[in-house]
């Protein structure tokens, strides 16, 4: 199971406040669709605007990344820069 | 130039594994800029050209209540004029543009309002004549009336409930439960690690401190500019200076309510951008200007329109906490930040919240921002937005702190720094970085071991930046002679033509001088992101290699042809097709192939489209050294070194103008810059004699060490690095002034009427 950390607004909005949850996932568009089984409405959130750290990597615009059992998952806000 | 120690170096494994990459060669676009041969955005002529001007508002925050264009249109020779009534109303969904989140429906009312002014230049209408005189004419006869409103015009009086609102309907996002009113507050954004309590309680001491910054401009040297044309059948072409053709092209026909099919975007060579040419201004008005008037439109904003209508960056406050153990290791941080994102949503302070307090190994943080919006243009993307302030904030701290623990400020640096394996505050862990490197060679360059005068202080401060990847095109064409054209889909704004040209010509093996690189226009290479975020030497660059890898497959497929043999038993070695473990074929170089393709299956060229992943961070460290006169507050810069973990300095040169580059604007920002308003909320200093850029003779040389730590993400181990030099020079000047003068300050700039009062403040 990979071990996903969710940003604190999606996660007061859609989780309960819970940023830290457990999921079965082969790539980040499996990921996705667990996390919104589990907690409706967080897929759009977090499709929206957002990068996906796995493993410290980070993925811009991420959808057929892989994600290992024991990754580490992070949401952070797209970046671009100047 | 007044510099006692010049130090320019590159500190590496000192083993170059590479042919062309570290090398200096001329710049392909060197003697066109030089000459005055390039063409800019102002430089284009064409036929039946007319000329366009944006009538702007004079006051800060007004009701439009009516315009009336009659009297222009009645004038001879204006053949149009256009208000926001010429535009689509667009929805509130949002883009990412440049590194700054705005919605179209935000950028349309920017580009030309509709019901209100927000600022002193918002552009209310705009006219096109026969000549620039007439439109400048007819620009003053259309007649607006306006309901002249409070302005807000700092953070502070923005956030106080009593204020006007900009926007009806503000709802602050990121506040649970939602507020029930609205406010000038767009969001509140909040990253945090670990226990913050529990590590404040750990501390042996701590420290507090607030600062405070004001708006200040890009400082780009070429006013934006540009031409538009329209077919009779409604085919658009744009001509501008801009950081992206594609992004041109995309926010013209979202603006327009055109197709991207419809508009071709041409790149003019660009003047300067640092993110403030990530947006369009003048492009969709000259687009409808054109339109209506069946002419070719041409638009070039004056001096006073650059600074009062297209994009500073934010001004704003902060306030850092942080608690330590008495031998330097830091158990907490608390940041908070305040960012005037201008007259619409969206300043870079999220991205502050994410960058302050990133070089250092803190299990126990918070950083809060607040995202505000004031009667000033909205605010754009520059060099690392949102970062430079937040590290202002945060490496002023770490500074107050290293003097209460007695220690030295670069020892508590290095206790501290963040490693591969440290966990950033917005996350994840940092796979291979440099940032100890960069302290590591602060604390072995000449400058941090000199001796300083009377009166004279040193500063030192870090700062981070994330680097980007994101989609890129580039195709890689044979000539006939086995000279090469690269072609990509970026403006080259720093260097980039060089890079690709040394890219292409490592993958094939010959010399740079053989290869051309060109920046095409919309309709002649595939789609790229803009030229920003440090990403187009690391993202570009990746698809140039591959599409030089393509091209190297088919050179050993052909040469394997003309051999008769199996392609695998052909290698690219050196720029020639060899046999491999056999002498029977005389290698073939890749003229050699070049001159046959014909007969061996035709022409030659590769191609790459990538969605570049894999960017690596970069981290700096810059001293200052100052001299302070006690009788004038007038500081000036003694010494000043950038160091920066780069990766691979592909084109050195290039990579030391971009830390020499950042160092500079940020010791402006320090020192000079900033945006004066009247109590109406009018901009005052709007010409480069009232805003002050530093100049050469202000500055002294400044030294740059390239630590190449490189990055696993890229075949050659490139960083982006044009983002990172800007962040950490607001600190290391504000530390170096501080200690010359042996009080803290506090609030940028320095100017010398404020220092002077500090130094004559008693306490």
């Amino acid at each position: 199971m990979a071990k996903v950390v969710l940003p604190l607004d999606a996660a007061r909005t859609f989780a309960n406040g819970v940023t830290h949850v457990e999921i079965e996932a082969s790539d980040v568009r499996s990921l996705l669709r667990a996390l919104d089984l589990r907690f409706p409405g967080i897929g759009q959130r977090l499709r929206t605007g957002t990068a996906i750290a796995v493993d410290g990597e980070i993925f811009q615009d991420p959808y057929l990344e892989l994600v290992k059992p024991n990754s580490e998952v992070y949401f952070l806000p797209a970046i671009e820069g100047g | 130039m007044g510099n006692e120690e010049k130090q320019s170096k590159i500190l590496g494994d000192g083993k170059s594994k590479y042919r062309v990459i570290g090398t200096r060669p001329v710049r392909p676009d060197g003697v066109d800029k030089v000459t005055g041969r390039a063409n800019f955005g102002a430089d284009l002529q064409i036929a039946d050209m007319i000329f366009g001007r944006v009538v702007r508002s004079p006051h800060a925050h007004a009701k439009i209540k009516s315009i009336n264009v009659k009297k222009a249109l009645a004038l001879p020779g204006v053949k149009a004029v256009i208000t926001a009534a010429d535009f689509p109303e667009l929805d509130k969904s949002d883009i990412a543009a440049g590194e700054v989140t705005v919605s179209f429906h935000d950028m349309s009312l920017n580009v030309i309002a509709r019901k209100k002014a927000l600022y002193d230049g918002h552009a209310i209408a705009a006219v096109a004549a026969t000549s620039p005189e007439i439109a400048a004419r007819a620009a003053e006869l259309i007649e607006v009336e306006y309901q002249v409103l409070k302005p807000v015009m700092t953070w502070k009086q923005a956030m106080d409930p009593k204020s006007p609102l900009l926007h009806d309907g503000m709802i602050t996002k990121g506040v649970k439960p939602p507020p029930e009113k609205p406010s000038n507050v767009n969001a509140r954004h909040e990253f945090a690690l670990g226990d913050l309590a529990a590590g404040f309680a750990e501390a042996d001491v701590i420290v507090e401190h607030e600062f405070s910054t004001e708006t200040v401009h890009q400082g780009y040297i070429e006013p934006h500019a540009c031409v538009a044309s329209m077919s009779a059948d409604g085919m658009a072409t744009v001509w501008s200076s801009s950081q992206g053709q594609f992004m041109v092209r995309a926010q013209v026909a979202k603006l327009c309510g055109m197709d991207i099919s419809k508009i071709k975007a041409i790149p003019a060579e660009i003047g300067g951008g640092f993110g403030g040419k990530t947006l369009v201004y003048l492009e969709p008005l000259a687009v409808a200007l054109a339109k209506k008037s069946g002419r070719p439109v041409k638009m070039v904003m004056t001096r006073d329109e650059v600074f009062r209508a297209t994009g500073p960056t934010s001004g704003g406050h902060g306030r850092c906490k942080i608690g330590a153990k008495k031998d330097g290791t830091i158990t907490a941080a608390d940041l908070e930040l305040e960012y005037e994102a201008g007259a619409f949503a969206g300043s870079p302070v999220m991205l502050g919240c994410m960058t302050g307090t990133t070089p250092y190994d803190i299990k126990n943080m918070r950083a809060v921002g607040y995202d505000v919006v004031v009667n000033r243009p909205k605010a754009a993307a520059y060099r690392a937005p949102g970062a430079p302030v937040a590290a202002f904030v945060v490496e002023s701290t770490m500074d107050i702190l290293a003097d209460k623990l007695g220690m030295c400020p670069l020892e508590l640096r290095l206790k501290n720094a963040a490693k591969e394996g440290t966990k950033a505050p917005y996350g994840p862990k940092f796979l291979r970085i440099g940032y100890e490197e960069t302290l590591l060679a602060a604390k072995n360059s000449k400058q941090w071991n000199t001796p300083l005068g009377p009166n004279q202080g040193r500063g030192i401060a870090s700062g981070f930046w994330f680097n980007i990847g994101g989609n890129s095109s580039a195709s890689v064409a044979l000539n006939e002679d086995g000279t090469v054209i690269v072609v990509t889909g970026n403006p080259d704004i720093g260097g980039s033509r060089a890079s690709m040209a040394i890219m292409t010509a490592e993958v094939l093996g010959i010399e740079v001088s053989r290869v051309k690189p060109l920046v095409a226009d919309t309709e002649s290479v595939p789609y790229s992101d803009l030229t920003g975020g440090s990403r187009v030497t690391f993202a570009t660059g990746k698809a140039v290699i591959e599409a030089a890898q393509d091209v190297v497959k088919q050179l050993r497929q052909r040469a394997a042809k003309v051999w008769e043999i199996d392609p695998d038993q052909v290698e690219w070695k050196d720029g020639m097709a060899v046999a491999i473990e056999t002498d029977k074929y005389k290698p073939l170089s890749i003229a050699d192939i070049a001159k046959v393709a014909g007969k061996t299956g035709g022409p030659i060229s590769g191609k790459a489209n990538i969605n570049a992943q894999g960017a690596g961070p970069g981290f700096g460290t810059h001293i200052c050294d100052v001299e302070v006169d006690p009788e004038t507050g007038f500081v000036k810069v003694l010494r000043y070194l950038a160091i920066q973990d780069v990766g691979t300095a592909i084109h050195p040169s290039y990579v030391e103008g971009q830390l020499q580059g950042g160092a500079v604007q940020g010791i402006g920002w320090a020192l000079n810059e900033e945006y004066v308003y009247s109590k109406e909320g009018n901009l005052l200093n709007t010409g480069f004699l009232d805003y002050r850029v530093p100049v050469a003779s202000d500055m002294p040389m400044i030294d740059t060490i390239l630590v190449e730590v490189p990055n696993p993400g890229h075949p050659y181990g490139v960083r982006g690095v044009g983002e990172v030099p800007i962040v950490p020079p607001l600190a290391a000047v504000a530390n170096a002034v501080s200690h010359a003068i042996g009080k803290r300050v506090s609030a940028l700039p320095i100017s010398p009427p404020k220092l002077l009062a500090i130094i004559q403040s008693k306490g």
